[in-house]
């Protein structure tokens, strides 16, 4: 059986060939335009005048688009319609499409968005969290809280006490291929778009609305995306209208890829946040309640960030049993980018949050924080929680399945974590620049989208007479290796080889009303609806053949009573009957609640777990650092593909440490982003990962009935990375004084500030 | 412009723009959609490809690399180098499960099969230029690593063999005296020699130009000439030969130049044009400057040589007369004191927040010399004279080296960007200056020398 075995991802060989196509390598029809959006160059104020002379007489120009010339809605907002695809009166933030160019070529239309004249009457932008909290700038309806328990009096009430605040920032997507999309005009006026998303029907969905067409109107399409992120969730709704609207204006094929700088400056990144604590605990560093404030900066419309900042709530508590917690989330509207979704949405900035309590609790008791940790953790199963408390989250979900206690053991010990601090804090008493530091940080990751109704997913199986079968389900491709999953449970299904099932694109015609392939959950929706479509058809078969007896398929046989024929003979015998050989899946997932306004309730179905070590050495000379080694031990229930879930886990690793250590976003105090472009914005290089780099699956599976018992794996391995940043804040306590009160992300320039910080 | 090249095996001859990228002529023209545009900057590798001339085989990023560029060389894209079976790094990219998205695999294809074709076995200084975001790398070294001892393939000598008879198309300069001549007749013209950083003049400011001059083929200008007690690197010796010299002579500037750019940047880029175009980041010339090197340029018939430092007049202005060139560098051969400290937020392929370059000659506990020289301090690469003076004829000791990095206040009134603010670049070059003196003590100083 092809499930759980460590396959190559289904496009390996077309990738190291160069043969994998991406949206800007389908070839297009002849007479194709080119498209650009011309940029405002002020965050915020009125337009007062728009002169288009000069982009119209350019070369190689056929129309220039305003707002004023979109025939439909003009909205790309994946939530609250505040999002026009071309600005109307005002402008937003410095980098907002203002207008649209048309041109024959890719150069001649980014030529052309550069001549646009606009009168802006500029007003100050709001763009620091102190602005935005004097403007009183808000998504939503100010601070949402949720709470367990009496904070105040349990605060009031413990031992000891500690205040404190981390600043982490946002972060760049950096998917090595730009945003992309193609759209091909069809007769009586429908639309077929090539669109590099990870939520197509939601491309389908705003650029049926931008032509004022019906759903079916639409075809959306994708094969693959050249990494995803998250961020290719909403901010591809844009080049896909912009290029429906241009390609029914001309009726001619139109594509907009957007240049690389252009990417930076347009579209949304990671949620940058602040977040206030007061925790209050005893002598052995058991927490008795902590009071969160989560404060975030959202951009200039609203996006995804009332669920990405619900996620960061919700995962204030990570791997951790609070008696008593308050949490407060201050979403704030600001002239940047529309921040958006990127892996973790929200849930690496809350465990952040919560992982510095940890840490701050442990120096203050000059404790071990590894031991910090441990006894703050939620019971492990069939054990009873600390001082007779529920085993609940502080939004009242009972965690079942908790298994870090076990997982804590097994890293530990195998990385050497005792014997290897007790070294380098040895070694660092002999050196007097260099410091090396250690850090252990678990994750708890709760598995759902927190909007219940999209944990809903579809697939479309089809075999043919000749025994050969079609995959197609709502999931996208961005580089996970979702559609190889798939395709061995598809083939594991009817017993077959993998090589059987023909992978196809994900598109809008074949299966409808998808989620986005997001919250991790591709697989695990996906997964189980492709094993309904896949079953539905082995059912009809089976019936027909074994007419009663057990039917088994297995070895590319078909097998029952006496009778053991091959999968295709099989097939055509089916066929030679009339037996249906096509069906559609569906799956919901089971168990869900959640009540938003309380914040109450059971809205993941599960929750993955992770631990790891970090070793990292820095220079207090400079605040040069660099991570020496890293230990991962990582849940991922029973694999489907361990082979793709450590890929997984490795990279989201080493993204997770980037957002922490070497990304650092920038703007200039006009709202300019000065970091947009990979010559200023650094993600990490090859050199960066760990030169020891141990990763390990736990060898387990999903006590709830997920598709063959595997977890999800998507985001959970990225806030791994979180330990690389305590590890470089424990080196810089080795440096002597306080506790180092280090922001994110950790440059040579924070690490030197918080050393000299410490200097007596 | 007509130029002429081999692709995948094949001669082709182009009439082109002089500044058409290859990049842009692979995928537009040609249908090669296999090379990626990732940033069209250089900056993540995306669009790597093989280059094989006379002097080698090489990985260079095609987006900005001017198809005049490549005139009489061979091209491999991913396209040509599983062409006959697939090349060993491509199967061990599959087998070690090095792609995830796949985007930048191209890429780093072009990149290792560069680096396998001259028996590399540092792979992350190989693939420094090829960014993933997917793998963390991990994979990617294994698939490396697993492919060094593969079989080389057939069409790198094929490939060879046609460079080595090929005839050259486009009318460009072949040596300093016809450079000379043409640009005092044209001082107007833009003269690309690695086009490293006019790419982006191209890609990003989408500026045109009316005369340019390509003097990548003036072969006396690529010399090195080892002299008794100086070496002379001719304006168009590649970063990539320079960091080779440097190895044997001065390997603290090796080594900070084999974090300059990346192994495709250092491949294109060239000494002249990164002391030529002023940057005040530029890492080269504070290392230069320490060393008291010599600028030599040449208008016309007419020569004149400089000290280097003395080049950089201010910010975006150099002593370089209209029609004048930067013909050669000349540095001594032996500097043992010389140290170079590059900063950035990350090490490989990151332009420096500061770059101190220190060369103290200490006898009997006594300074006798101190160069001390900066980039990202101020508008030009810089001497911190003030620093210097501080030094020069003080003991050895704590106590000199506090007053020099005090005295770096007089020197240097540094800029806040997003690289850094200016407190932390003050605060970072002196502690450059700690650094320098603990490592002549003996101290470790360098995060990447340690080990776990």
């Amino acid at each position: 059986m092809s499930v759980h075995a460590p396959m190559a991802h289904d496009s390996a060989r077309l990738h190291v060939t160069g043969a994998a196509r991406y949206v800007d390598d389908i070839p297009t029809p002849q007479g194709c335009l080119h498209l650009a959006f011309a940029l405002s160059s002020v965050a915020r104020g009125v337009i007062r005048g728009l002169d288009l002379t000069a982009m119209k007489a350019a070369p190689g120009v056929v129309a220039v688009l305003v707002a004023a010339d979109l025939p439909f809605a003009n909205d790309v907002s994946p939530s609250v319609h505040d999002e026009p695809l071309l600005a109307t009166d005002r402008v937003h933030y410095m980098g907002q499409p203002v207008a649209l160019v048309v041109a024959d070529t890719h150069l001649a239309a980014r030529k052309a968005a550069r001549l646009l004249q606009i009168e802006i009457e500029a007003e100050p932008p709001i763009l620091s969290i102190e602005d935005a909290l004097a403007a009183e700038s808000y998504f939503e309806d100010g601070p949402r809280v949720w709470a367990k328990g009496n904070t105040t009096a349990a605060l009031n009430q413990a031992k000891r006490r500690l205040q404190g605040e981390i600043t982490m920032g946002g972060q760049e997507h950096f998917y090595l291929e730009g945003h992309a999309a193609l759209a091909l005009p069809q007769e009586g006026g429908d639309m077929v778009i090539h669109s590099s998303t990870q939520h197509p029907t939601e491309i389908q969905h705003k650029v049926a609305d931008a032509l004022g067409l019906p759903m079916h109107g639409v075809r959306v399409e994708c094969r693959r995306m050249g990494g995803g992120f998250g961020g290719k969730e909403s901010q591809g709704n844009a080049l896909a209208v912009a290029c429906a609207v241009a390609a029914r204006l001309t009726g001619r094929a139109c594509k907009m890829r957007y240049d690389r700088d252009d990417d930076m400056i347009i579209t949304g990144k990671r949620h940058d946040f602040r977040i206030a604590y007061d925790v209050g605990f005893d002598d052995q560093g058991q927490i008795e309640a902590v009071r969160f404030t989560q404060i975030t900066r959202g951009g200039w419309a609203q996006d995804l960030t009332a669920p990405v900042a619900d996620r960061a709530m919700l995962h204030a508590d990570n791997a951790y049993l609070l008696p008593h917690a308050e949490i407060t989330s201050l979403r704030l509207k600001t002239n940047m980018q529309s921040a958006t979704a990127f892996r973790g949405f929200g849930g690496p900035q809350g465990i952040l949050g919560i992982e510095r309590v940890m840490d701050h609790i442990a120096h203050d008791l000059g404790l071990d924080p590894a031991l910090v940790r441990r006894r703050n953790y939620y019971a492990a199963p069939k054990s009873a929680a600390r001082a007779g408390l529920a085993n609940t989250t502080p939004y009242g979900m009972e965690v079942r399945d908790f298994l870090l206690h076990e997982m804590t053991d097994q890293l530990l010990s195998e990385c050497d974590y005792a014997a290897r601090r007790a070294e380098i804090a040895a070694w660092n008493e002999t050196s007097p620049i260099l410091k090396r530091g250690i850090a252990f940080s678990p994750v708890k990751f709760g598995i759902s989208f927190t909007l219940t109704h999209l944990n809903q997913a579809g697939a479309l199986v089809h075999v043919y007479q000749d025994g050969s079968i079609m995959m197609n389900h709502g999931g996208t491709e961005m580089g996970q290796g979702l559609f190889q999953k798939l395709a061995q449970v598809a083939a594991s299904r009817f017993g077959v080889g993998v090589d059987q099932v023909k992978i196809t694109a994900t598109d809008t015609a074949k299966v409808p009303n998808t989620s986005a392939t997001a919250a991790s959950s591709g697989s695990d929706l996906n997964g189980m609806a492709v094993l309904a479509a896949c079953d539905a058809i082995r059912t009809r078969m089976a019936e027909f053949l074994g007419q009663g007896a057990e039917v088994r398929f297995a070895d590319g046989r078909v097998m029952w009573g006496d009778q053991n024929i091959s999968f295709a003979e099989a097939v055509a015998a089916c066929y030679q009957a009339r037996v249906g050989l096509s069906a559609t899946g569906f799956y919901k997932t089971p168990d869900l609640s959640w009540d938003r306004a309380t914040g109450q309730g059971r809205p993941f179905f599960y929750f993955a777990h992770g631990a790891a070590v970090s070793e990292v050495v820095i220079d207090r000379l400079t605040g040069e650092n660099r991570i020496l080694r890293a230990d991962i031990l990582h849940d991922v229930g029973a694999s489907l593909n361990p082979a793709l879930d450590r890929g997984q886990v490795e990279g989201g690793y080493v993204q997770g440490a980037g957002w922490l250590m070497t990304e650092e976003l920038v703007w200039d105090d006009r709202g300019h982003l000065r970091t947009h472009a990979p010559s200023t914005y650094k993600i990490p290089a090859c050199s960066d990962r760990p030169a020891i780099f141990n990763v390990a699956l736990v060898d387990g599976e999903n006590p709830e009935a997920t598709i063959y018992r595997s977890k999800a794996v998507g985001e959970p391995p990225f806030m791994l990375g979180i330990s690389a940043f305590l590890a470089v804040s424990d080196a810089i306590a080795a440096c002597g004084g306080g506790y180092p009160n280090l922001d994110a992300p950790a440059t040579p320039e924070r690490i030197l500030r918080a050393i000299q910080g410490l200097q007596p | 412009m007509e130029v002429s090249f081999l692709l995948n095996g094949e001669a082709v001859q182009v009439s082109t723009h002089p500044t058409a990228t290859l990049l842009d002529w692979l995928r537009e023209a040609r249908g090669l959609t296999g090379t990626k545009e990732g940033c069209n900057e250089g900056d993540c590798g995306a669009c790597s490809v093989v280059v094989q001339d006379i002097d080698g085989v090489r990985a260079v990023n095609a987006c900005i690399l001017f198809l005049p560029q490549i005139d009489g060389k061979a091209i491999r894209t991913v396209e040509g180098i599983g062409s006959d079976t697939l090349h060993p790094v491509q199967e061990a990219m599959i087998t070690h499960h090095g792609s995830q998205c796949g985007f930048c695999t191209p890429g780093f294809i072009a990149s290792m099969v560069a680096g396998h074709a001259n028996g590399r076995r540092d792979h992350d200084t190989v693939l420094a230029g090829n960014l993933c975001r997917c793998t963390g790398y991990a994979p990617i070294i294994r698939a490396a690593q697993a492919a060094e001892d593969g079989v080389q393939t057939a069409w790198l000598a094929r490939d060879a063999a046609w460079v080595a008879t090929a005839q050259k198309s486009i009318h460009a300069p072949q040596n300093s005296d016809e450079l000379a001549t043409l640009y005092a007749a044209k001082p107007d013209a833009l003269l690309i020699a690695g086009a490293t950083d006019i790419g982006l003049w191209v890609n990003k400011q989408l500026r045109d130009f009316d005369e340019v001059i390509f003097i990548n083929q003036c072969a006396d200008l690529a010399d090195v000439q080892l002299g008794e007690d100086e070496i002379r690197l001719g304006t168009m010796v590649s970063m990539a030969r320079v960091h080779q010299v440097m190895a044997q002579y001065h390997p603290s500037y090796a080594e900070m130049i084999r974090r300059y750019g990346s192994e495709q940047v250092r491949n294109a880029a060239t000494i002249g044009g990164n002391i030529a175009n002023g940057s005040p980041i530029g890492d080269n010339p504070p290392a230069l400057i320490a060393l008291g090197a010599r600028l030599h340029l040449r208008k016309g018939d007419a020569r004149r040589a400089i000290a280097i430092e003395d080049f950089f007049i201010d910010y975006g202005h150099q002593d370089r007369a209209s029609g004048e060139f930067v013909e050669a560098v000349t540095l001594p051969k032996s500097a043992p004191d010389l140290r170079c400290f590059k900063l950035s937020k990350r090490f490989d392929q990151d332009i420096s927040a500061v770059c101190g370059a220190f060369n103290v000659v200490v006898k009997n506990g006594i300074v006798q010399d101190a160069r001390l020289a900066f980039g990202g301090m101020a508008g030009t690469p810089k001497l911190a004279r003030a620093a210097m003076a501080a030094l020069i004829d003080q003991p050895w000791g704590e106590a000199t080296i506090a007053a020099a990095a005090a005295a770096l206040v007089d020197d240097f009134t540094p800029l806040s960007d997003m690289r850094a603010s200016a407190a932390y670049r003050m605060a970072a070059a002196q502690g450059m200056m700690w650094r320098y003196y603990a490592e002549r003590q003996g101290t470790p100083v360098s995060v990447l020398e340690v080990t776990p």
